[in-house]
């Protein structure tokens, strides 16, 4: 049946139809907002969720007589994401306009880039299960955003808001390279990772920060050649890209398998029902008449502009990671997880600065992770400082404390972000390793439970583990289990 | 009293700074001669009561130290001024006020002057006779039945007829020039970039420029000097330093070079534009000019190329006028897309539908290539004329209009005609370079006729020197009859 997928462990997504099998080529336009405080064109302010119209001057709503100047910040933003990107970083470019009627587009048209954007090709490697992938980046180009209709607040009316008008955005288009929902997904992910670490886009899509068009074809196992291509527009979660993809494929291998063919076409997905449908055909599509804005000059940058702001790239996240398997002897696995978002590395890299990195490392991918995740925190709000978990990570590497009482004393140590090493002298938890100490609490237990030990005796080796936890029971845990195991084989 | 009216702008400054003159006796005069001069249609809106205000505030506390003290100014409905009625001569603008003041009328009031009225323009200032204005034909001074030409008529019949002591207008295709030739006035448009843009209803952005129009020369390079500034709120603005147009305003002309393009002969022009412009040669060499003919060989095409750049760029300038947030708005629509049909149906006029269709055909895809590319083309080749011609000239000297001021309602409906009264005025725009229009002469209808001087770049002081040495040779002396008074 069509839909099935196949080949699903060797990482190639295909979709099983009737005929042969089909594989899915996706490309993306992201459109990511640029982290600045004013906007592309104006200096109004850009700060999200501000009371409607508050953030709006005469060039964001288009008053008779307002012309755009260029924010040097965005342009800054731009080169530096497209060398982040590896990118090709054109020396000229031109912002053109973008001609089409809508309410909340106050100029009438969009001021973007089209033949000339800023950024050239380029590419990001995905880590994939597999292995890495390069997938390539066509370009990235600066764009104004439009304002906002809002039709559910009156029956018959439809509110603007224009605080949005004129913000920048970078749209990013990749080529077509990738080939399954989960490239999808971990293609948006790198490039949120990227520019959060450059710090030009904060990647955040609950506040609409990073949206994307796709554009889906399918094509037989084997050929070579791109078929038609629906794009589906607007999608502003991961996950919805990822259901959207897995329909959009199915619906075009079905269409084709039937005979028929597929429409290059405009789709809207629609979350509620799961499926995509069309919006517009390529014969409705908008005549943009794009033409260069003659308000703006084009745009020239310097090889000394582009140099300065290239002498301050961060490390970025393939040379972290490489750096952290290198210096700290991680694994890769590891070093993906902890360089892919920048605040993470961060954090690791302030654990580790005075405490053991393969601790710091499973501490914060297993327990700190499990903790964020149940609280639905960023790594920013975590309730354990990175110097209280380096202490944790001290305190169970010098013995002061079991691995088993530093889970007691990490759950103790969310309530106000507490310093482990007074929590440790507060509740007396610092591991029992005084051989007469145990000594004295392991003859307690055997006096205790003389049947036990004389069951054990007779053969029910199995006894022993009821005669540690015991001892752990009667040492609220802190007595050292290695020692325990030793006297207790030679009492018994 | 209303003789003071007559005076030119530099009298008058001079009279204010010599203190025999206050700016509140000038003021009324220009308002009594306003009300007078009604018939004319020359204003859209006046500001007599803030001028009157502006002008009693000025003479309690004058500050002379500056090149328009005290001095009531209208100017073209195509600035937008802080509180008064910005129209663009449309319905779309009827009630538009701004609470922003365009940079340039923003220079001039910090140089003394203060706003009389908005002048009568043709809407959104496309149109050649000011016969496109939602706000009516202006008539011309000189003849009841004339047009004053455009886009600036009301501002060349309003400095013509004495209505304000000078004036500045606009000049996208030649709206500045082609009406003062008309008017027998002074007009001057600026190098691209030399006066800023921002607060100008925008008609065409990379040929629209801001220019003075005067009764004489040395009025001119006062205005020009007011003007003008770098700002850096205009992207295509120039940075250079301010000249000093009017201190270094000189007669001394001897040894430039003028150049004569064979091209500006063009057929049925009538004689006296020939006789006039053999007048202004001999002037000059007269006058130490070395007169030299050359060729500009792309001006044939620079009428069609102009009639693709600027409707392609209005139709996109004018998409903001939408009813969604300022201006007119149709009551009609049942749904956005109605609203919009509607709006801009019943808020434009046929010439400003005329150049939107134009300029959106134009930019669509399919033909953009053939028209708006290939006029980008073009205009690079016309600038080049210009470039190379001015490797061996300082300036070239043509007539400002292939004829006088037409009838009025004589083209109103033959759009082609029409445009091509810019035909000597519009190659200028697409180039970038500066060109003044001064009176020359009558033609047989006792109608006035300009000569146009092309400069190069940024020599707007050249411009101004020629005109200057030349006006006075001329002697070109208005008649009046005043008829509209009576």
């Amino acid at each position: 049946m069509v839909g099935e997928l196949v080949d699903k462990d060797n990482s190639k997504y295909l979709i099983k139809g009737k005929q042969s099998n089909w594989e899915v080529v996706i490309g993306l336009e992201v459109h990511a907002q640029v982290s600045s405080n004013s906007k592309l064109f104006s200096g109004s302010a850009t700060k999200f969720g501000a009371e409607p119209n508050t953030q709006v001057s005469l060039v964001d709503s288009a008053f008779p007589g307002m012309l755009p100047v260029i924010n040097q910040y965005c342009i800054e933003q731009a080169v530096k994401t497209g060398l982040g990107f590896n990118a090709k970083i054109n020396s000229y470019s031109v912002f053109d306009r973008k001609n089409y009627f809508y309410a909340d587009l106050p100029q009438g048209y969009q001021i973007s880039q089209y033949k000339n954007p800023i950024v050239g090709e380029g590419e990001i490697i995905l880590d994939l299960p597999s292995g890495t992938k390069k997938i390539g980046i066509e370009r990235l180009h600066l764009e104004q955003d439009a304002g906002k209709s809002i039709h559910d607040i009156d029956p018959s009316n439809t509110f603007v808001d224009l605080n949005r008008s004129g913000i920048a955005l970078m749209e990013i288009v990749s080529k077509p390279d990738l080939r399954s929902p989960d490239e999808v997904n971990a293609y948006i992910k790198k490039l949120r990772s990227i520019m959060r670490y450059l710090g030009t886009c904060d990647g955040n899509m609950q506040e609409g920060s990073l949206r994307a068009d796709v554009n889906v074809s399918v094509r037989k196992e084997g050929d070579t050649t791109l078929g038609t291509r629906c794009e589906i527009k607007n999608v502003n979660s991961i996950k919805f890209m990822q259901m959207a993809i897995d329909y959009e494929a199915k619906r075009q291998v079905e269409l084709l398998e039937s005979g028929k063919s597929i429409d290059q076409e405009t789709r809207l997905f629609d979350t509620k029902k799961n499926e995509t449908r069309s919006m517009r055909s390529k014969e409705d599509a908008h005549d943009y008449r794009y033409f260069p804005d003659p308000d703006l000059l084009p745009l020239k940058l310097s090889e000394d502009f582009i140099n300065k702001i290239k002498k301050n790239i961060p490390e970025l996240p393939d040379e972290k990671k490489k750096r952290f398997i290198e210096k700290f002897n991680l694994t890769p696995y590891e070093a993906t997880i902890l360089v892919s978002d920048i605040e993470t590395s961060k954090y690791f890299e302030e654990v580790v600065k005075d405490s053991d990195v393969k601790l710091a490392a499973n501490w914060i991918i297993g327990e700190l992770f499990a903790l964020l995740n149940e609280k639905n925190l960023e790594i920013t709000q975590s309730p354990i400082s990175a110097r209280n978990l380096s202490k944790l990570i001290n305190l169970i590497k010098d013995g002061t404390i079991s691995g088993k009482i530093a889970k007691t004393l990490f759950e103790l140590m969310l309530d106000g972000d507490k310093d482990p090493e007074i929590l440790v002298e507060e509740k007396g938890l610092q591991q029992k390793s005084d051989p007469k100490e145990l000594e004295n609490l392991i003859d307690g237990v055997i006096k205790d439970n003389p049947d036990k030990v004389a069951e054990y005796k007779s053969g029910k080796v199995k006894l022993f583990g009821f005669f540690v936890g015991q001892v752990m029971k009667v040492s609220n845990g802190t007595a050292n289990p290695q020692l325990v195991n030793e006297i207790l084989k030679k009492k018994l | 009293m209303s003789e003071l009216t007559n005076k030119s702008l530099t009298e008058l400054v001079s009279l204010i700074k010599t203190k025999e003159l206050k700016s509140e006796d000038i003021t009324k005069d220009f308002i009594d001669n306003c009300n007078k001069g009604e018939k004319l249609n020359a204003f859209v809106t006046n500001a007599f009561d803030h001028a009157l205000d502006k002008a009693k505030n000025f003479d309690k506390n004058p500050n002379l130290d500056c090149l328009l003290p005290g001095i009531p100014l209208a100017v073209k409905d195509l600035f937008c001024t802080e509180g008064v009625r910005t129209t663009a001569g449309s319905k779309m603008l009827e009630n538009f006020i701004p609470n922003y003041e365009s940079t340039v009328t923003n220079n001039l009031w910090s140089e003394g002057a203060f706003l009389l009225g908005k002048l009568n323009c043709d809407e959104f200032a496309m149109g050649s006779s000011n016969e496109t204005s939602y706000f009516g034909n202006v008539i011309n001074p000189l003849k009841d039945n004339v047009v004053p030409g455009g886009s600036s008529g009301g501002s060349a019949a309003a400095v013509c007829a004495n209505l304000t002591p000078a004036t500045i207008g606009t000049d996208t295709g030649g709206s500045i020039r082609q009406p003062a030739s008309f008017t027998g006035t002074v007009g001057l448009k600026p190098t691209y970039g030399l006066c800023s843009r921002w607060g100008i209803v925008a008609f065409a952005s990379s040929l629209d420029q801001a220019g003075p129009m005067t009764k004489n020369v040395s009025d001119c390079a006062l205005m020009l000097e007011a003007m003008v500034g770098f700002d850096p709120k205009d992207s295509t603005s120039i940075n250079k330093k301010k000249e000093n147009y009017s201190k270094n305003l000189s007669k001394d002309i001897k040894g430039l070079k003028i150049g004569i393009p064979k091209e500006y002969r063009v057929d049925g022009m009538p004689s006296q534009i020939e006789e006039l412009w053999d007048k202004g040669k001999k002037i000059l060499k007269e006058e130490g000019a070395e007169i030299i003919d050359i060729s500009l060989p792309h001006t044939e095409y620079a009428l069609p190329t102009y009639y693709i750049v600027a409707p392609a760029e209005a139709s996109s300038n004018l998409a903001r006028y939408d009813g969604v947030k300022y201006g007119f708005r149709s009551s009609k629509g049942a749904n956005l897309i109605e609203m919009y049909e509607n709006t801009r149906s019943e808020g434009f006029g046929d010439e400003v539908k005329r150049r939107i269709l134009i300029g959106t055909y134009v930019l669509s895809s399919g033909y953009y290539d053939a028209y708006y590319l290939k006029a980008q083309k073009v205009r690079q080749l016309i600038k080049r004329d210009f470039d190379q011609s001015f490797k061996n000239v300082d300036a070239i000297l043509t007539p400002s209009t292939p004829s006088s001021a037409f009838q009025i309602g004589e083209k109103k409906d033959d759009p082609i005609s029409m445009y091509l009264n810019d035909v000597f005025t519009v190659p200028v725009n697409l180039a970038g370079v500066p060109a003044i229009s001064i009176p020359a002469g009558l033609d047989k209808n006792k109608l006035p006729l300009g000569l146009q001087l092309i400069g190069k770049p940024l020599a707007e002081q050249t411009l101004l020197n020629i005109a200057y040495s030349m006006e006075d040779k001329i002697n070109f002396k208005l008649d009046l009859n005043k008829w509209w008074e009576n």
